[in-house]
């Protein structure tokens, strides 16, 4: 068995990542595909409707999901951040690099399922509120990072650039978070917390967790995915990216 | 199933549009990732071919 040392290591480099990393790859493809798949089904179709939304309230099997990962994404960018400027390691730059759009897209769903659901139920499609406000934040944050990396030609130094915005925007996460407390809202509270059962139903929260949890194998597929590729994009002239891409079906 | 009837299950208690819109828009998003999955990596393999051939046709003298 490896050592954690000896992993985090290994973490930094990209050919023993490429080497190891597939199966993993389909292992998280598969159990998104097979989570997902249940989770949806089973919150459109089968649990029972809200007393009081009806079943506009099947909206929450999509919205809470996409809201989790949105914010969990970024903290991933800030945590890259971190890594490649203190241990200017390779893999947090291709993080930050490939997984922009991923975050940008499930963000977007989050703000766009959130407006669906507000229409029916508070009556408005959208409402300046903390929690609204700052996830919008978050949005342009993710638009920020993407048009840095655009903007300077230099590979490096935009690397760099992006890393620090990303750790200065990890401040807006706890602001997402604490919202619905701080502030008078529309929105209601957090639906799963650590330290208290949920107020829903088993049959409710049930499939909102498969979903959760799909939603996260979606995001650790993604991420392994992107990487893969980048590592080979960025060792592009090595031999053993040669001998990979050779060794390839077309 | 929590709805006794196709029409219930579409009309979804007056709220059909907005139920069905999310769950429509997430399942062509999550279609459009899982088919990136291939194509990206296909596109990437592709470039690295390219770029190889490009190399083994004009061998660099300094390296």
């Amino acid at each position: 068995m490896l050592t954690f040392k000896q992993f985090w290591h290994r973490l930094g480099s990209p050919k023993w990542f490429y080497r190891m990393s597939r199966p993993w790859f389909v292992a998280f493809a598969v159990a998104a595909g097979v989570l997902l798949g249940v989770g949806l089904a089973w919150g459109l179709a089968f649990a029972p409707p809200d007393y009081q939304q009806g079943d506009s309230f099947r909206i929450i099997y999509v919205h809470v999901p996409a809201a989790f990962l949105a914010q969990s994404v970024y903290i991933v960018l800030g945590a890259a951040g971190v890594l490649l400027l203190v241990w200017r390691m390779k893999m947090a730059d291709m993080v930050l690099e490939t997984m922009v759009p991923f975050g940008l897209w499930i963000t977007a769903l989050a703000l766009f399922t959130g407006a669906v659901w507000g229409r029916p139920t508070w009556g408005t499609w959208w409402e300046f509120d903390g929690r609204t406000t700052s996830t919008l934040v978050l949005l342009f944050l993710y638009f920020g990072l993407y048009a840095l990396r655009q903007a300077i030609p230099r590979a490096e130094t935009a690397g760099r650039a992006c890393a620090v915005l990303a750790i200065v925007g990890t401040i807006n996460i706890p602001i997402i978070k604490y919202s619905v407390e701080w502030w008078t809202t529309l929105h209601q509270g957090a639906t799963f917390t650590l330290t208290e059962p949920p107020a829903m139903p088993p049959v409710m929260w049930a499939p909102l967790l498969v979903n959760v949890v799909g939603a996260y194998c979606l995001f650790a597929a993604n991420l392994i995915a992107q990487l893969r590729n980048a590592v080979l994009r960025r060792e592009g002239g090595a031999q053993w990216v040669r001998d990979a891409v050779a060794a390839e079906a077309a | 199933m929590n709805f006794e009837s196709l029409q219930a299950f579409l009309a979804m208690g007056g709220h059909g549009p907005y139920v069905w819109t999310v769950y429509l828009t997430t399942v062509v998003l999550l279609a459009v990732n899982f088919a990136g999955f291939r194509r990206e990596r296909r596109r990437t393999i592709r470039e690295l071919r390219s770029l190889h051939a490009a190399a083994a046709a004009h061998p660099s003298p300094d390296k």
